[in-house]
Parts: C-alpha cells; structure tokens; sequence
C-alpha cells in the first residue's frame, strides 16, 4: 500500500508560526475525525457526533475551524508548541518543517513491536521571515491569510478525492486505526513529528550525521 | 438510473441527499450571520444529528430551505443554489456569492449508500464548515452591522452567476459519487467589489435577513461613512473653541491681568526696550499676537499669588519696567523719557547715608523695584528678608578702611615718629625691665 503524501509550503513571521500551523493541521484532523464509534451487537455500531469551533487568529487574518474536543486541541498545541521554540532556537531566519501522519498499526508476534504503516503524510514545510516595520507586518497579516485560504483549499481538494482510507475496523481492531484515547471525540491514529532545517538549508539531523561520519573517518 | 439500487437504498439515498441539502444551507447561512459558530461534541449518539455532524437547525432557514425545494429534490438538471448578497441601508445591494449543489450524471454504482455515500457527505459538510471562512464573504460578513447587512435567497432550477459581475472565481469544495449521480458542491463568489448602485427590489421579493433587526447602513464600506463625519466636525469645532475661550477666561481670573490691549505705536514686545514708533499705526484688538503678548505674567514657583489688581509696573517681575503696559501712557513710560537724573553723590557718600533708608532713595537714580528674594514670605514683619537684604546689602564703610582718613593718619604718624621716638628713647629702662620681666 502506498502512502499518500502531501506537501504544503508557507512563509511567515515567526509570531505567526504556531497559528499557521494550528490552522492548517486542525483542517486536516477535522476531516479525520469522527464521533466516538459505540459497537453494538452484531457488529454494528453507532457514532457520535462532532462539533465545531470557530477560532479567530490573532497575528494573522484568518479564521479556521476546529473540531470542538479540548483533549484534541491540547495535542495539537503541545506538538506546535515544540515545533515553535525550535524553529526560535535555530535562529531567525529558520525553516522547518512538522509532519502529520495518519497511520495504522499492525499487530506483530512477539518479539516484534507493532508496526506502525503510515496512509497518509501531510508535510508543511515552513520559512520564517523577518520583517523590519508595522507596515510590513500589516500587509504580512492580510498576505498570510490569504495563503493559509489557499492552502485550505487546496487540503479540501485532497481529502475530497476520497483516496485510500483505512477500512472500519471491528471493535476488536479499532485501536489499530482509531485513537481512542479521547472521551469525545475519535481521529485517526496520527503523530506529529518535525525537523528544523538551519539557513544553510541542510537539516539539523543530517549535518549531525555528517560530522559524525567525518570523525570515524579520521 | 435506479437500475440495481433496492427499494431500501433509494430511500435512504433519497433521505441523505434531503438532509444534506437542508444542512448544506444552514451551514452557509450560519457562516454569514457575522458570529462565529460554536458547537458541542458529543460521544453519545443523539439520534438527530445528521451526519455526526453538530449542525443547529435554524427554523425560519430550514422553512426558507423547504420552501425552495418544494418537495423536490437536487437532481440533474435541479440545482439547489444558495445565494449571499450585501445589502445597505439606502437600498443599494450587491451579490457577493453563490453556493450550487448540483448532481451531475455520472455515477458509482458500486458505492455502498448507507456506509460510504453518508460518511463522504459528512467529510463534504465539513469541508463546507472549512471552505465557508475561507471566501471573501466571510470577512465582510462579520462586520456587518451599521454599514450593511448581508441577505440570502434560496432558490431551485439553473444556476444564476450573471450578479457576480465580471471574473468571478469558483472553487469546487467537494464531490460524492452515488449510483444515482455525482453530487457536487462549489461555491462562485465575486472579486469585483466595486460598488454597484442597484436598488434592491423589495423584501418581499424573497430576500431574507439574515438579522432579526436590519441596522441603518450607508453606501459606504468605510466603518466612518461621509454622511456621519459631516455631523460631528461642526460639533468638534464647537466644542474645541468653547475650551479654548473657557482657557483664556481662567487664565485671566487665575492671574488677575488686565487684558492690556496695546494702544497706537506700543507694542512693548522686544526685552531691549527698542521701541517702533509708529505713531499713525493703531493695533487691532484682535491682533492675536498682540492680545497674547498682553498677558504674560507668570507665576514663580513657591510665590504667594496675591487677588489684588496688580498694574504693569508693580508686576514682581524681573525687568517689569520692559512689560508691555497698555494702561500706562507713553508720557509716564520711564523708558520712554527718563525721569531728570538727580545729582549723583559719590558711591561712598552714599553707601555712608544709606542706613535706614529704606532702600527708596537709591531707587531715585534707578528705576528699580521691590526685591523680592525667593522663597521670601510677604508677611508683617517689619524686617523681612528683603529688608534685611538691602539695608546690609551696603554697609558704612570702616573709618579704617576709608582712603581720605587713612592718609591723613599716614602723613601724622610720619610726622609724629620723631617725637616718638624721643620718648621712646627717654623711658628705654622701662623697656628694658619689661622686656626682663617678660623673660
């Protein structure tokens, strides 16, 4: 099987980081997101419902929805979060990029541990920009704003393709392809993982492995 | 084609594609009420969720809705659209988008209508939740208000984009293949927002608010609309030229001055004491700089301010004498013709004669004023500070110290020395013995 992936690329101000991309993986999840399945006899089941949320950004003029699950959101943040200070650590003009990715697992015999088959990868790569005046960074609001529209368009018109989704597990199987771990809602197994990039443009992890390779070839 | 879908499927199908259309509205026309939506979720089925979707229900946008369909489902050829409109209050609209949920005739046969038709169309409703924010209407809808309102119409039949004016866009917010068609959601909206002069026709010609209650607007998209701003600079200037004479009359209370308006040939401007003699030129009473030059006595830090009317030389000024006085005419000005110089004593002769004086009789050669040292209280004192000051401010000078009685001991003393001497000489064994007696 293969995993579908997807990139999607956007310049902003390093204030403007964590709420880009807040709007941009919440989009995602709120379309990979159902209501918490309630298995029945006979192998049927029921679903719960999901709410929404309007969330107003502050540094940027845009306004996204959520799916209303305060469980989901503090996830989200704290992996946005992360993201953030390690793109401010790396220096001003960093980029970076932090991953989506919905996965299944698949149970494997001892000794093996689960294995983890990634069907979905969202990749949002990021470019910080400095910006020397308010004027700049008004006109910086308005611009990004209306790239964060565009890249919401252009998420919905992936999703709306109706490609590969895993198959409706049984009650016996759905933590394999459900997280149901939250009381209210139930989104696709996902992690989120991220990788800074230095202004050199190499990352972080390769120039590490690099200079390690150069000392044991001394 | 119903060919191979059950009688069971067609009804649920039928079903599905009635309540998507019936949510497909209140989704959009909840997006423009200018609020932003908030619902719960909920791990526990309702039942009246279609969906799994938390989608309120608006009656009166659920009638609109129904009242459209007419019984009648989206089909081919039988489109559902969904049209937004700005509207403002001297009647003026402009149609900013419209919302199309079409069926085209392709379809999935093999789509299973129960499980994945309904789950898709819960992925296109939250599409639409998504896509809603995102189009140009959505700003100008959550601003409405005072300037304008936004209006929907529901209507049934073939798409109408010809009031979105030229080069509007589309974008396509999803499709869902079912055996009887493709269902299609999309959205055209205007980018164009130059305004258009169109009366609207009436209400009745079914536009609805989407507000209970429609504000008073005006033709402008400004928050500031010209007719406002017209209305409240007169007001302004009103109310910034009652301050300033409320400025002026406390200043002149507050300082007791006499608005001394400078009379023909005196301005008394310059600290010099140049004066411009120009006798034929009379100052205007309103010669803003002159009538602020009148009054500009300030007041010291830590002084007393005395109510008593105070005239342009007693002012406890430095220089009061340079102040412009309009109430003094020119023949009494001391700058102008000095008073006859009295003869002038010798600095010494006077220093000797000035005790007790009050200070007043040096002021005859000079004019001067009262001295004030600071921080000095005007208080009943016969001798305060000021006083004090100047009575000692000149001592007598030491009969020691004084040249003509030095010279003169001077020219004795060497006169004398002989004499001395000789006596001296005389009683030179009483020296002796005083000097033994100091040993």
């Amino acid at each position: 099987m293969n995993c579908r992936s997807e990139v999607l690329e956007v310049t902003v101000e390093a204030r403007q980081v964590e709420e880009a991309m807040l709007a941009l993986l919440h989009t995602i999840l709120l379309h990979r997101s159902s209501g918490k399945f309630h298995y029945k006899k006979e192998g049927t089941y029921s679903i719960g419902t999901v709410g929404t949320l309007d969330i107003d950004c502050d540094f940027i003029d845009f306004t996204f929805v959520r799916v209303s699950s305060e469980e989901l959101d503090r996830g989200i943040r704290r992996a946005v979060s992360e993201f953030k200070d390690a793109l401010s650590i790396s220096g001003s003009d960093g980029m970076g990029q932090i991953s989506l990715e919905f996965y299944q697992k698949k149970k494997s015999r001892w000794p093996f541990s689960d294995e983890c088959i990634p069907w979905e990868v969202w990749s949002i790569k990021v470019n910080v920009v400095n910006l020397a005046n308010e004027q700049e960074r008004q006109i910086c609001r308005e611009k990004v704003g209306e790239k964060l529209g565009e890249k919401v368009i252009n998420v919905v018109e992936v999703i709306n393709r109706h490609e590969y989704l895993p198959k409706m597990p049984t009650q016996s199987e759905v933590d394999n392809v459900f997280d149901t771990s939250l009381k209210d809602v139930q989104p696709y197994l996902y992690k989120i993982t991220y990788q800074i990039t230095d202004t050199l443009g190499t990352s972080v992890s390769t120039t590490m492995r690099r200079l390690i390779k150069d000392t044991l070839a001394l | 084609m119903d060919s191979g879908l059950s009688p069971q499927d067609k009804k649920d199908l039928d079903k599905f594609i009635k309540f998507f259309a019936l949510k497909t509205v209140q989704v959009i026309v909840q997006a423009r009420l200018g609020e932003k939506i908030c619902t719960r979720s909920s791990s526990s089925p309702t039942g009246s969720d279609w969906f799994n979707l938390a989608i309120k229900d608006i009656p009166e946008v659920t009638h609109e809705a129904k009242k459209a369909l007419a019984g009648q489902l989206p089909g081919i050829g039988r489109s559902m659209c969904v049209e937004i409109s700005l509207k403002t209050s001297e009647g003026d609209s402009m149609e900013l988008e419209t919302w199309c949920l079409e069926m085209n005739e392709k379809c999935d046969k093999d789509i299973k209508v129960s499980y994945t038709v309904y789950n898709r169309l819960s992925v296109l409703l939250k599409s639409l939740l998504a896509i809603t924010r995102v189009t140009p209407a959505y700003k100008l809808s959550r601003k409405q208000g005072h300037d304008y309102v936004i209006l929907y119409r529901i209507y049934f039949g073939e798409v109408q984009l010809s009031g979105l004016g030229e080069g509007f866009q589309t974008v396509r917010v999803g499709v869902v293949g079912t055996p009887v068609g493709t269902i299609t959601l999309s959205c055209a909206y205007r980018i164009n927002l130059a305004f258009m002069s169109n009366r609207a026709p009436d209400e009745e010609d079914g536009y609805a608010g989407v507000q209970d209650s429609q504000e008073v607007c005006t033709t402008s998209f400004s928050t500031s609309p010209p007719s406002q701003v017209r209305g409240h600079t007169p007001l302004l200037l009103f109310t910034v030229s009652l301050f300033i004479l409320y400025w002026m009359v406390n200043q002149y209370l507050n300082n007791n001055l006499i608005i001394s308006l400078p009379s023909g040939g005196d301005d008394g401007l310059t600290h010099s004491g140049e004066r411009r003699r120009d006798e034929g030129r009379s100052v205007s009473p309103s010669d803003p700089v002159e009538s602020l030059n009148a009054f500009t006595r300030k007041i010291g830090a830590f002084v007393n301010k005395s109510n008593t009317p105070i005239t342009a030389a007693s002012l406890d000024l430095p220089f009061a004498a340079f102040a412009p006085r309009g109430l003094d005419s020119e023949e009494n000005d001391p700058m102008v013709q000095p008073p006859d110089s009295p003869p002038c004593p010798s600095p010494l002769q006077a220093s000797l004669h000035s005790q007790g004086s009050d200070g007043s009789g040096q002021q005859d050669d000079f004019v001067m004023v009262d001295f004030r040292p600071a921080f000095s209280k005007d208080d009943l004192l016969p001798m305060d500070l000021g006083t004090f000051y100047r009575e000692f401010q000149n001592p007598p000078q030491l009969a020691s110290l004084s040249l003509h009685i030095s010279s003169q001991s001077m020219a004795d003393d060497l006169d004398s020395l002989p004499e001395k001497l000789a006596v001296y000489e005389k009683n030179i064994d009483e020296f002796d013995a005083f000097v033994d007696m100091l040993q």
